[in-house]
Order: structure tokens, then C-alpha cells, then sequence
């Protein structure tokens, strides 16, 4: 642990590249930390390694992420692929320690990272689409769709069924029918008026660069692929594995066989980092979700903790590697690297970009606004996957005198098991608030603390000791 | 229930999925090279003994969690597929001790 | 909104819970006001309910502490029965593990100290060897060299315990506001609490607000002293049940999961400090080698509500009779009294003079000597 980093910034998605590259092109020592065993995130994944030879399956997008990567390569970074940060502690000069982990089972290797500023660029992870059935072997998220076919070139075979709300469902749709695959259906879960709801920003979007791209992927789908829309509600059935699904549009139930099911509805910040880190939390009510409360910069309430990206709040690839770039400059500013004149020069052409690209988000929060009945599920659904607790026993427990998202925790272990709360933590916070009849906001921001991966004990002791008092090696003869 | 796109020109990597000899492909994780070999579930989980299977394949849900060489409780979205790879699936809690040891 | 009951609990956690759960069928309108932040010490609470070892200084609390274990399987059924909860409770015994023969002898020396003292009746504890305890326990790492095992020690789901004695509470009636306390008025011979936009006027008070209580009690010529002590656990992931009975700081759930505890930190923030936990998993790997390859899924840190002798405080208010304190550190382990003994007591009006060891004065003789 002797050498201090100026930068460490975790995650090697859109954001983290552009972070990285901006702060060695200011000479600052960075180190990029990043789970995937290749850079380019979740949107940009395997993109240097994926075996597709076909450019067309993935699309023009997916292969502008090269433009992302190729500045990186070069950059001077000292990058760790296939790397896990679970824990980060300030150290007494104000510099901060991680402990990362890598390796193979049986062989996981510890380490150690200090660096005097964090630029946490961890992404989004998918949105929950919580209804009875969703735990079923066969189902699957979009996202986990796109990495198969990206990373394996495996694609879903039988009767295939997507489900779900917002642009993702619609890109993984398409790329699945550009591989060749046969959709037998894609379920949308928008409410019917939503779209005359979403109207109102659509000058924005008029003029954001998501129409003419968006327009044409949703009709090139809709040619290919029978398209049922104002699905009010899902039911997947089977043995051991999901085999039907039945879905109501108007009150009335229809059935379809099924045996990969795709769910995608929409993105929220993985905040898991900030929020042990300490940084403020906030609710977002346009995109139903916390993100960690940031300046322009991507400055949080901690200092030297600095956020971008989707995981600072979704805004899409565009305004991720804008915001890693502003995020950068910031640093290298906070570090003294540049002056403020120089930062705030150089951040002209990041704040352009970032001004274009979130023109359409307003319009596109608004339309995939995830419907009231998957947001809030109800009865025998289950909420945590891990501990298999129900919308019934979360709803339940608040009926029953608990009032914040804690208790609830508590009474019900909804959100204690491996995940860490990371399937569940929207939908709980969203439950306790339909029962009590207030917004996410006031339930209370889930307490999120070390290891923010699961690792293993040895792990956690491999932590060097410091001196304080209570971390003693021997132990008390007896309590009093 | 998954099948591999003609692309696909990766090198073979030879494993076994609970005991049985399986060619997963470089550039694999765990959890693809258990459905490339048909096996959707891959656990039963330690609360009510439901099955389960890889569902968001980066990290997040931890329902892949499947025996990798001996080690309980890894998961199969994140680690790569190596030659001569043991995988076996999960029935419930893990136990104490890994069983290889 | 304004409420009027006989006795208002200041306090949701373990404690205050379980006063109200032994006051509930005594006939007297209860309401039990907290804010709902039951986080503090309730939420931190590891679940041992454990004998062996304590009570050194205090004979008292030797009694106090056996008393409850041996009636706690009482308030557990009582549980099952009223609230519909099962808090799992097991009594296998527990052990106290030893790292190196220096932390034998002076294991044997405390407990040879505990039962030293005048009143003190030894119980069923035992100093024993690596080799016997490796029948009980073959998991047990070469680095144990002994230590002391106890057949009246157990533990409980302590998340249980909390929410089966509300849920209990609910069920029986008792009125729950969830509200912070801001100010505790005297007046005319009652106590009116100021709790938000709510008042609660009862002819008695019991504030069993962990550390919230000092700055209500002083108000009431009531000197609540506690000091800081932070303690840090790591909860692992679900494992086939393997341990048959609890170690002091490491103790396998009725779900399987295990929970590893060990730190005394004296400072009163609830961070996590990542050196404590390695400290924590270090010596937790050594006494079960299995745990090294087992993933840590949580964390979290706790401030304890600790006095300076660690023994708990019960006092009545002399200059504002009726208005009483209740503050411990083992709230899991003194529920079953607390509710049996404590409770009943305080609906006397009275604490009997078994309980006066457990009262100001002593800490007053403490804080002399310091």
C-alpha cells in the first residue's frame, strides 16, 4: 500500500473511460478498477473481445463504444480488469484505501489501493420487473440477454417472449431479430395516455438525436416482431423452469407458451458505492430511483468523492462519458493540477455534449415511467429475491407498525441476503411508501455499508491492522 | 433453450457441469457455458429450495451462485470458464467445508 | 394529538419492548412512544442470550443475568403464543474460545474471580482442553487452545425478538406512537411527554431510551452516566447448520447464517472501520478455519448503551417519583426478566431492594473514584 494514486476511478464503462483518459492527459496517476474483464461497461461490453463477426447484429452504437476505448488504451492508466472494490476507508491524511479482490475461485487474490480522489463511475444496474413467476429459471433480463450475445454470441432459442418498458427492451429486441433469433412477442407495460403524458417534452426530444435512431429501431422491430401494447399485468408459470406466461391487457388474460422470457424495464443508478462511501443519497421522482446527490462536477458530500456516469443518475452513454470527462477535469482541478479557469475552459465541449444528450431524457422518463403495478407489486410477488420475501409480507410489515425501510429490513429480511439489497431496494422503498401513503422519499434511504460485494473472511482479514483500540488480536478474559 | 450463432469462432474450453463433460467456448463465464448446456436452473436456493437460474448475468442478483472447483457459492456471471473447470450446481445452503477439501 | 395512559415507555428497542410486553396484561393503559430509529442498539444486537462470565463486580448481576436465562424459554413462549412469533431460541450452551494459554489462564482466572465473591454460587462452567472441545466441535482451528463452555448459555434471533414483542404489543392493544421525545414535563404528581405534534400525559414514565435516555432523564433529577463503546459484526452467508451451540462471538442463525462480532471500540459513532472488521475476521478464521472461504454479506456497526461498570441502571426518580430509567447493555439476555421482574416492579410504583445494586448510587461511587 505505499503507492498513493492521485486518482483511482472505479468502473471502465463510458464514464470511467472518459474519466480515466481526461486525468492522465493531466498527468494525474490513475488507476481504473473495474469488475468486467474487459473495458467498455455493460452497454459497451466485450466490445473488444466479443466473437460476433456480423456488425450489424449489435448496431452502429454498440460499435461507436470503440471510440471510448481506444483513447484509453494508450492512456497510461494502470488498469485492473475483473477487479471487485468492496470496501473503501478514509485514511488519516484524507486519502482513501480500497480493498479490491480478483482472481479464480479458490485463488481469490486481495489487494490494496490508496488514492487521494474517487471518481465512482459503477453504472446502472436493470430495474426490477417484479411480478409472480419472475424468480423462474428461463427468465431473464435484457441486459442478460445482450451480454450472452455479446460475450458468447449465445442467443435464447423456443418460444421467446420480451416484456417490459423502455429502450433497452426495444435494442435487445432488435439485436436479438438482427441475429436471426425469432421473438414470438414483445409485451409492452406502458399505460395506455402515457404517451400524450410524454408529449409535452417532446420538443426536446425533437431535437436530441434519440428520435430519428429510437423511431427507427421501435418500427423496424414492430415489422418483425407482433407487438402487444398496455399489458397491465404478467404471470410467468412452470415446473422448475418457466414455461408459460399469461399477461392481461384490459382485464382480459391471454396465454402464451414461453421458454426464455426477457424482461427489461429500465435502468437505476448502482449505488451501493456512494451510499457506503456516505455520499448523500437523493430520490429522483421523474425516474422513480435514489442517486447520489452531485454538483456539475459530479462533486459529492464527500469530499474527494466524485460521481459519473449512469450511476450518478441515468442519463444514458452519451452524458455518461460527458460527465466522466467533467468529473476528470474536476480532479485534476481539486488536486491542483489545473486552475479553475483551465477547468472550466476545458469543460466547455464535455458540457455541449451533455447539454445535447439530455435533451430527450425528459421525454423518455416521462413515456417509460415504470407503470404503477410493477413499480408496486403486490400479494405472493416476490420483492427479494434472496431471502424470498413477498410484496404481501413487505406491505404487511408496514401495516403492522414499521415505518422506515429499515424496520422493514428487520421484520422481514427483505433485502439481507447476497444481493445486498440490489434487486430489492427500489421496490422496497417504493412498497413502504404506497403503504403509508407518502413518496420513496420519506421512508428513509436504505443503510448500505461494507463489503459492498460479498467476499469472503479471509478476505476481510486480509485488511491491515491499524492501531485502534478494540481491534485488539487477543481477547478479553470475560465482559464484566 | 440458448444456442450459439454461427459466429461464434472461439476456441473449445473443456469443463465438466456436474461431472459431465461440457465444450464451453473462450470468453465464456460460468453461467453462459450452463446455458449454452441447456441448464437453465443451476440452484436451489437456501430459503425455500425454489430453483433458479442466471437472470441478470453481471454480478447483481446472485442467483447463478454454483460450485466452481470446489468452491461453494461463486458467481457464475463473473468468473470465466478455464480448461479442465469443474461446475456443480447448488442444491440449497452451502455447506461448512468446501467439499473438495 | 393528546394521549392519557398510566405508564408511557420512552423507547422501541429491546428493552422498552420488553417493559411494555410485562406490563401489558397487568391492566394498565400503556403507550409506548419511539422514533422509529430503532437502529442505535436494537438493530445492532448480535442475539446471545449468554450467562458465563458475567457479573464480575456486580454478584447481583450474576443473579439477575442466571434468572433470566432460565425463564427465558417463559418469554418465548409467550411469544409464540401472543404474537404469533417464533424467536428461536436455543439453549444448547455456549463457548467462550481461547486463543493461546495466556488467554486460558486468564479465562480460568476471571471466572475463579467471579465465583469468588461473596454471594456469587458457582454455575455449570468449564474451563476445557483443545481436545475436548474438539468433540463438540471438530471444526475448531488448531490455534484454540481451550476454553470455557457453559450449558446455560444460548441465543435467539434478535430481529425477532424486537418485531414478535411490537407485533405482541399491536395484538394486545398497546398503544404505539411514533414519535421522538423531545421533553418529559413534571406536572402535578404526572408526567406530560412532548413527542412531536403529540402529547402523552401518564401517571408514570419509564425511559429505556438507550443512549437517548440520559438527556430525558437528567430532566427528571435523573443522572444517567454511559460511556462510548462501538462493536462491529459481519454477518456470512448461509451455511448448513453446523455449529451446535454459540460461541460468544461467532454464533450461526436458525436460517444459517453466521454472525461474527468482537470489538469494543471506545468511540460512539456507529462507522464501519474496515481494520476493525479484519481484526474481527482474523480472529474469527482462527477459531473455525471453515469461516476464511465463507463470504461476508453484511456489516454494520453499533453503539452499545454501556454504563461505566457495564452493569445495567434501574432507578426511580427521588425528586419526581414515578418516572424511572432502564438502561443495559444485554437487552437480548435480561428481556425475560425485564418483562417478568422488572416490569411489575415498576407498576408497583416500586423497584424491591433486589434491584438496588442496579441503582445510581453505585456509579456515583465509581465516578468518586474516578
Amino acid at each position: 500500500m505505499s503507492k498513493v494514486h492521485d486518482v483511482a476511478v472505479v468502473g471502465a464503462g463510458p464514464a470511467g473511460l472518459a474519466a480515466a483518459t481526461t486525468t492522465t492527459s493531466m498527468g494525474l496517476a490513475t488507476v481504473v478498477i473495474d469488475d468486467s474483464p474487459s473495458p467498455g461497461g455493460q452497454i459497451f461490453r466485450a466490445i473488444t473481445t466479443t466473437p460476433l463477426r456480423r456488425p450489424e447484429v449489435l448496431g452502429r452504437d454498440y460499435w461507436r463504444g470503440a471510440d471510448l476505448v481506444r483513447p484509453f488504451r494508450p492512456c497510461g492508466a494502470e488498469y485492473l480488469p475483473a477487479t471487485t472494490v468492496w470496501a473503501v476507508a478514509r485514511r488519516g491524511d484524507g486519502a482513501f484505501d480500497l480493498g479490491v479482490s480478483a482472481g479464480r475461485p479458490g485463488a481469490r487474490i486481495g489487494g490494496f489501493f490508496a488514492a487521494r480522489t474517487l471518481i465512482v463511475a459503477v453504472g446502472a444496474i436493470e430495474r426490477p420487473l417484479p411480478f409472480p413467476g419472475w424468480t423462474l429459471p428461463g427468465v431473464m433480463t435484457a441486459g442478460a440477454i445482450q451480454g450472452l450475445l455479446k460475450s458468447s454470441a449465445l442467443v435464447p432459442s423456443g418460444s421467446i417472449v420480451l416484456a417490459g418498458a423502455g429502450p433497452l427492451l426495444w435494442l435487445a429486441a432488435w439485436q436479438l431479430t438482427n441475429a436471426g433469433v425469432r421473438v414470438d412477442r414483445v409485451l409492452e407495460t406502458i399505460p395506455r395516455g402515457r404517451l400524450a403524458e410524454a408529449m409535452r417534452h417532446a420538443p426536446g426530444f425533437m431535437f436530441s438525436g434519440y428520435l430519428a435512431r429510437g423511431l427507427d429501431l421501435v418500427r423496424t422491430v414492430r415489422r418483425r416482431v407482433p407487438v402487444v401494447e398496455h399489458v397491465e399485468a404478467l404471470h410467468a408459470s412452470g415446473e422448475g423452469r418457466v414455461r408459460r406466461l399469461r399477461f392481461a391487457v384490459a382485464g382480459t388474460w391471454s396465454e402464451a407458451p414461453v421458454d426464455v422470457l426477457v424482461l427489461s424495464h429500465g435502468v437505476v443508478p448502482n449505488i451501493h458505492l456512494p451510499a457506503a462511501l456516505g455520499c448523500d443519497l437523493a430520490w429522483n421522482r421523474e425516474r422513480s430511483a435514489f442517486q447520489p446527490v452531485a454538483d456539475a462536477w459530479g462533486g459529492t458530500s464527500v469530499e474527494g468523492v466524485f460521481v459519473a456516469g449512469d450511476g450518478a443518475g441515468i442519463a444514458g452513454v452519451d452524458a455518461a462519458a460527458a460527465r466522466g470527462r467533467l468529473a476528470g477535469l474536476a480532479v485534476a482541478n481539486a488536486l491542483g493540477r489545473i486552475d479553475g479557469a483551465r477547468r472550466d475552459a476545458e469543460a466547455s465541449k464535455p458540457r455541449q455534449a451533455l447539454a445535447h444528450a439530455l435533451r430527450g431524457r425528459p421525454f423518455i422518463d416521462a413515456l417509460y415511467r415504470p407503470a404503477e403495478a410493477f413499480l408496486r407489486p403486490d400479494g405472493e410477488t416476490i420483492v427479494c429475491r434472496c431471502e424470498e420475501v413477498t410484496a404481501a409480507a413487505v406491505r404487511a410489515a408496514v401495516r403492522t407498525g414499521a415505518v422506515t425501510v429499515a424496520e422493514v429490513k428487520a421484520a422481514t429480511r427483505c433485502g439481507m441476503g447476497p444481493c445486498q439489497g440490489r434487486s430489492c431496494l427500489h421496490t422496497l422503498a417504493e412498497l413502504v411508501a404506497a403503504e403509508r401513503g407518502v413518496t420513496p422519499a420519506d421512508v428513509g434511504v436504505p443503510s448500505i455499508r461494507f463489503p459492498v460485494r460479498p467476499v469472503t473472511l479471509a478476505e476481510v482479514a486480509s485488511w491491515p491492522a491499524h492501531a485502534v483500540a478494540g481491534a485488539r488480536e487477543e481477547r478479553d478474559a470475560g465482559r464484566p | 433453450m440458448f444456442e450459439r450463432l454461427p459466429d461464434a469462432t472461439t476456441e473449445p474450453v473443456a469443463v465438466t457441469i456436474d461431472g459431465a463433460p461440457f465444450e464451453a467456448r473462450a470468453g465464456d463465464s460460468v453461467a453462459a457455458a450452463l446455458l449454452a448446456a441447456g441448464r437453465l436452473a443451476s440452484r436451489t436456493t437456501p430459503a425455500s429450495g425454489a430453483p433458479r437460474g442466471p437472470f441478470c448475468m453481471m454480478g447483481v442478483c446472485f442467483d447463478c451462485l454454483v460450485e466452481i472447483d470446489g468452491v461453494p457459492s461463486q458467481q457464475g456471471c463473473t468468473v470465466a470458464v478455464a480448461p479442465g473447470m469443474r461446475i456443480v450446481t447448488q442444491r440449497g445452503a452451502r455447506a461448512a467445508e468446501d467439499p473438495s477439501s | 394529538m393528546s394521549v392519557a395512559v398510566d405508564v408511557a415507555i420512552v423507547g422501541g428497542g429491546v428493552v422498552g419492548a420488553s417493559l411494555a410486553w410485562g406490563m401489558r396484561s397487568l391492566g394498565a393503559r400503556l403507550a409506548l412512544v419511539d422514533a422509529g430509529d430503532l437502529r442505535a442498539a436494537s438493530q445492532g444486537t448480535f442475539g446471545l442470550v449468554w450467562v458465563q462470565g458475567k457479573g464480575l463486580g456486580s454478584p447481583a448481576y450474576v443473579d439477575w443475568t442466571l434468572r433470566s436465562a432460565r425463564t427465558w424459554r417463559t418469554l418465548a413462549g409467550e411469544l409464540r403464543e401472543h404474537a404469533g412469533v417464533d424467536v428461536a431460541l436455543e439453549q444448547p450452551g455456549g463457548l467462550h474460545a481461547c486463543l493461546s494459554a495466556h488467554e486460558m489462564e486468564a479465562r480460568a482466572a476471571h471466572l475463579d474471580a467471579l465465583f469468588a465473591q461473596a454471594g456469587v454460587a458457582r454455575y455449570d462452567v468449564a474451563m476445557l482442553t483443545r481436545g475436548q472441545l474438539a468433540q463438540r466441535l471438530p471444526q475448531l482451528g488448531p490455534d484454540v487452545a481451550g476454553g470455557s463452555f457453559s450449558p446455560l448459555d444460548g441465543h435467539c434471533n434478535p430481529l425477532r425478538l424486537v418485531s414478535g414483542l411490537h407485533e405482541g404489543l399491536r395484538r394486545a392493544g398497546v398503544r404505539r406512537l411514533r414519535r421522538r421525545v423531545s421533553a418529559i414535563e413534571p406536572s402535578a404528581g404526572r408526567f406530560r411527554l412532548h413527542a412531536g405534534d403529540a402529547a402523552v400525559d401518564a401517571a408514570r414514565v419509564v425511559i429505556a431510551a438507550g443512549r437517548a435516555t440520559p438527556g430525558l432523564a437528567a430532566s427528571l433529577g435523573l443522572d444517567v452516566p454511559l460511556v462510548a463503546s462501538t462493536g462491529e459484526v459481519m454477518v456470512l452467508e448461509r451455511m448448513r447448520r453446523f455449529l451446535p451451540f454459540p460461541l460468544e462471538t461467532i454464533r450461526q442463525t436458525d436460517e444459517g447464517s453466521v454472525l461474527v462480532g468482537d470489538s469494543h471500540e471506545p468511540r460512539d459513532d456507529a462507522a464501519l472501520d474496515c481494520a476493525v472488521l479484519g481484526a474481527i475476521a482474523r480472529r474469527a478464521q482462527r477459531i473455525l478455519p471453515v469461516l476464511a472461504g465463507v463470504r461476508v454479506v453484511r456489516a454494520w456497526a453499533a453503539t452499545r448503551v454501556l454504563t461505566p461498570d457495564g452493569f445495567p441502571l434501574y432507578a426511580q426518580s427521588p425528586s419526581h417519583p414515578g418516572a424511572f430509567v432502564a438502561v443495559c447493555h444485554s437487552g437480548v439476555t435480561l428481556a425475560a426478566v425485564h418483562a417478568h421482574a422488572l416490569a411489575p416492579a415498576i407498576l408497583d410504583g416500586a423497584l424491591p431492594p433486589s434491584l438496588a445494586p442496579f441503582g445510581p448510587s453505585r456509579l456515583a461511587d465509581v465516578r468518586a473514584a474516578a
